[in-house]
């Protein structure tokens, strides 16, 4: 890898998602292109020179000429508050990557011959965006199931996204658990993942499936534990955490 | 209530400042545990960060595998967990 080298990115658009999550795309003057699942450090200075740094997950697939991340608010969070909040398109932002080479997917090789089964809490969809992304902007056939728990339907990020990808029909599943609020009619699950759900919707132990789980410590722990215990191999199973606060 | 156990992260989280150190991608390197012989890439170390600096711990036993704070513009690395690191010749 090339020396990690803090660069200057200009803000070129912010979408919002939810309402506390934006997508942020980023134009940077030097990008080595990533890999899906990847992510990078985002510095913050102040005028008296505090620096506050933090990681955050690519949310594009490589494929993409800008580099899109997609921030969560948390409360008294003191880098993603900044983010949300106040941060403008035009706005320059330091950051440092692509970094990572564990949390990564590339879709070819024997993954390309493994069924791809990705759980996500909340916020830690966004690297496995960027996969479902790569994914279907290569024409990957390689089957794909997300498994997303959120609190309330309004909490889901790239909803529509996601949803529009199901309909492709190019075997790539969405399944919602909503464990706080669910809105009328709602036949997806309702409560927060455990075992019996795991069973009924990830491939078979035989099918060998490339499992990446990311989300709050607790549920990653949890759904890692029950995973193997239903007898998927720890190597196929690649974890990212992070904890409910410190943003 | 949250549990401070809930806010560790993991070794994905310091890849770049591992990578800054080291010059290298350092997530998938592999560590062997000084206090349980674990072996484990670095990307599912605990970690925990404060303002003094970051933990990387043992998932299975809890052994500190390495401590690094940053003094006076100098990284300070200890390593008293710290067996082995394991890492690929082809990936220089």
């Amino acid at each position: 890898m090339q020396q990690l080298k803090w660069q200057i990115g200009t803000v070129a658009e912010k979408i919002k998602e939810t309402d506390v999550a934006y997508s942020i795309g980023i134009q940077l003057p030097e990008w080595t292109r990533h890999k899906a699942g990847q992510q990078v450090d985002v510095r913050l200075t102040a005028e008296d020179g505090y620096q506050a740094q933090r990681s955050y997950s690519i949310a594009s697939p490589p494929e993409d000429k800008r580099v899109w991340l997609t921030v969560e608010r948390l409360e008294d969070g003191e880098v993603s508050t900044y983010l949300t909040d106040e941060l403008r398109v035009g706005d320059l932002l330091e950051l440092r990557g692509p970094i990572g080479g564990y949390f990564i997917w590339n879709g070819n090789g024997n993954e390309a011959n493994a069924p791809l089964f990705l759980v996500a809490g909340g916020s830690g969809v966004v690297p496995l965006m960027a996969m479902i992304r790569h994914r279907a902007k290569n024409g990957i056939k390689t089957p794909a199931k997300l498994l997303y728990s959120a609190k309330t339907p309004d909490d889901i990020i790239y909803r529509d996204e996601l949803d529009s990808l199901q309909k492709t029909g190019d075997g790539f599943e969405v399944i919602y658990a909503l464990t706080r609020e669910q809105p009328e009619n709602w036949t997806g699950y309702k409560r927060r993942i455990d075992r019996s759900m795991l069973e009924e919707t990830i491939y078979k132990p035989a099918e060998k499936p490339d499992i990446f789980l990311c989300g709050p410590t607790p549920l990653v722990e949890s759904v890692a534990d029950l995973l193997q215990q239903s007898g998927h191999a720890p190597d196929k199973i690649k974890t990212e955490r992070f904890g409910p606060t410190g943003g | 209530m949250i549990n401070a156990d809930d806010l560790r992260l993991d070794g994905n989280a310091v890849g770049g400042l591992l990578g800054e150190i080291f010059g290298r991608e350092m997530s998938t390197v592999r560590v062997v545990c000084a206090g349980c012989a674990a072996v484990k890439p670095i990307a599912a170390l605990m970690v925990h960060r404060h303002g003094m600096g970051t933990i990387l711990r043992c998932e299975g036993c809890d052994e500190m595998i390495m401590c690094i704070t940053l003094i006076y513009g100098k990284y300070r690395l200890s390593c008293s967990g710290l067996y082995a690191l394991e890492l690929n010749a082809e990936t220089h």
